[in-house]
């Protein structure tokens, strides 16, 4: 499948944008948008997804520029940690009652 | 497993892995997202619906933008500013959301101005007073909240993620042209009587938004097997007329349904019979203001060219000269 936004009919490229909502948190994919450049799909991020104060910052992203992995691999490339409960500390029940553990 | 919801399919014929994972995920009430592999009629069944969604949002701008110059204060001007503002931003999360599934921006917008495209009836009709603004706010946007709502939970996800940011904004919209029909209910007579008016002009095409009746609604069934819709027509038109009675009592204003009337049995208020004929007209391009709203629409994609081919031209010149300078 082409990449959204990746296409020669189209003639302004799509973006993906992500808004920090507040300083201590990451940012967070919101949506995308459609703008020539740079400059200007930070500025209409800024008008599209921040009109009620929802960010401090904004990042915009090429949409074609994005590697993902392949959907259709999603159970094989997911895989590894099935079966590996012991990387969480809930699998350790022996030191329940202990405090501070 | 056999699948609900590609009826065609016969219980021999052989699914492909794609076609398996898609249909389990729908029926897990799960979320499609871009990447995954889809119907092709799914997939065209969505760029058709979000994209009808997007330009009814953006012609929805131009009846309220109608009375900008015109508001009775600077806080409603301000007011209904931010509004159409919001109409413009749901337009271009629903047109991103529709881009996710290929469809490009540039084919959207010809389709739209061409007039092969369809956008919500309502918006062809035309706002000749102060008060429309307060019945579009409570009676349209109500109706459309109403329709938007269940969206929000659409199977697949960019959808229904824009569907999420629009409702947020939508009830503020509700609210301020609720206000504005209370403030008028409580002026002079002359006021109390341009309210009523307008309630009686949105009434019925507010209710024709949900569309045709569930028997005359082809594309329904197929619609809500692939969770994209998830309540019928007539579901949801009762649903907002239920609400519409109590709050048109608060406000004092009447709704222009002789035959309404509240039904003991089914704890439902019964409507009365819907002009479908009207609102075939409309949709067919005969309603009062379809070619003024369209024309309007041509003429600013006209007007708007040179800045879309300036933003263009700059784009390439900077990418250009940072590879030159790349390559020094």
């Amino acid at each position: 499948m082409t990449t959204p936004g990746d296409s020669a009919a189209e003639i302004w490229p799509l973006w993906e944008v992500f808004v920090r909502s507040n300083r201590g948190l990451s940012h967070v994919h919101v949506g995308s948008l459609h703008a020539p450049d740079e400059t200007l799909a930070v500025r209409n991020a800024r008008d599209l997804y921040t009109r009620r104060s929802e960010g401090v910052s904004v990042w915009v992203v090429p949409a074609a520029a994005i590697t993902t992995s392949d959907p259709d691999a999603k159970g094989a490339f997911f895989e590894s940690p099935a079966g590996k409960n012991y990387r969480h500390a809930s699998y350790y029940s022996k030191s329940e009652g202990v405090k501070h553990l | 497993m056999t699948s609900t919801i590609t009826p065609d399919t016969s219980a021999t014929a052989v699914i492909s892995v794609e076609e398996q994972q898609f249909n389990d995920l729908i029926e897990a009430d799960s979320r499609i997202e871009p990447r995954d592999w889809m119907p092709e009629g799914y997939r065209k069944s969505l760029v058709r619906q979000i994209s009808q969604h997007a330009h009814s949002e953006i012609i929805g701008m131009q009846p309220e933008s109608n009375w900008i110059t015109r508001a009775p204060s600077l806080k409603r001007k301000a007011i209904l500013i931010a509004k159409v503002q919001d109409e413009a931003g749901h337009g271009l999360y629903l047109y991103s959301a529709a881009q996710t599934l290929g469809a490009t921006r540039d084919d959207m917008t010809d389709a739209l101005i061409a007039g092969k495209a369809r956008y919500s009836s309502i918006f062809n009709y035309p706002t000749p007073s102060w008060a429309d603004m307060g019945s579009i706010g409570w009676l349209v946007d109500g109706a459309a909240i109403c329709n938007q709502v269940p969206l929000c939970r659409a199977s697949y996800g960019p959808y229904g993620r824009a569907m999420v940011r629009i409702c947020k904004e939508e009830s503020f919209h509700q609210r301020q042209g609720f206000e504005i029909l209370l403030e008028l209910m409580a002026g002079t007579e002359e006021q109390r009587q341009m309210a009523q008016d307008s309630v009686n002009r949105w009434y019925w095409p507010a209710l024709m938004m949900f569309g045709p009746p569930d028997d005359d609604s082809p594309n329904s069934a197929q619609s809500m097997a692939w969770k994209i819709k998830r309540h019928s027509n007539d579901e949801l038109r009762q649903r907002f007329v239920n609400m519409l009675v109590p709050q048109a009592a608060v406000l004092g204003v009447t709704l222009p349904d002789p035959d309404l009337h509240f039904n003991e049995e089914t704890q439902q208020w019964d409507l009365g019979v819907i002009d479908w004929t009207e609102f075939h007209e409309v949709l067919a391009g005969r309603g009062p203001n379809n070619a003024q709203r369209l024309q309007r629409r041509r003429d600013a994609h006209d007007e708007g060219a040179w800045v879309r081919e300036a933003a263009v031209a700059y784009a390439r010149k900077q990418s250009a000269r940072t590879e030159e300078m790349a390559a020094s």
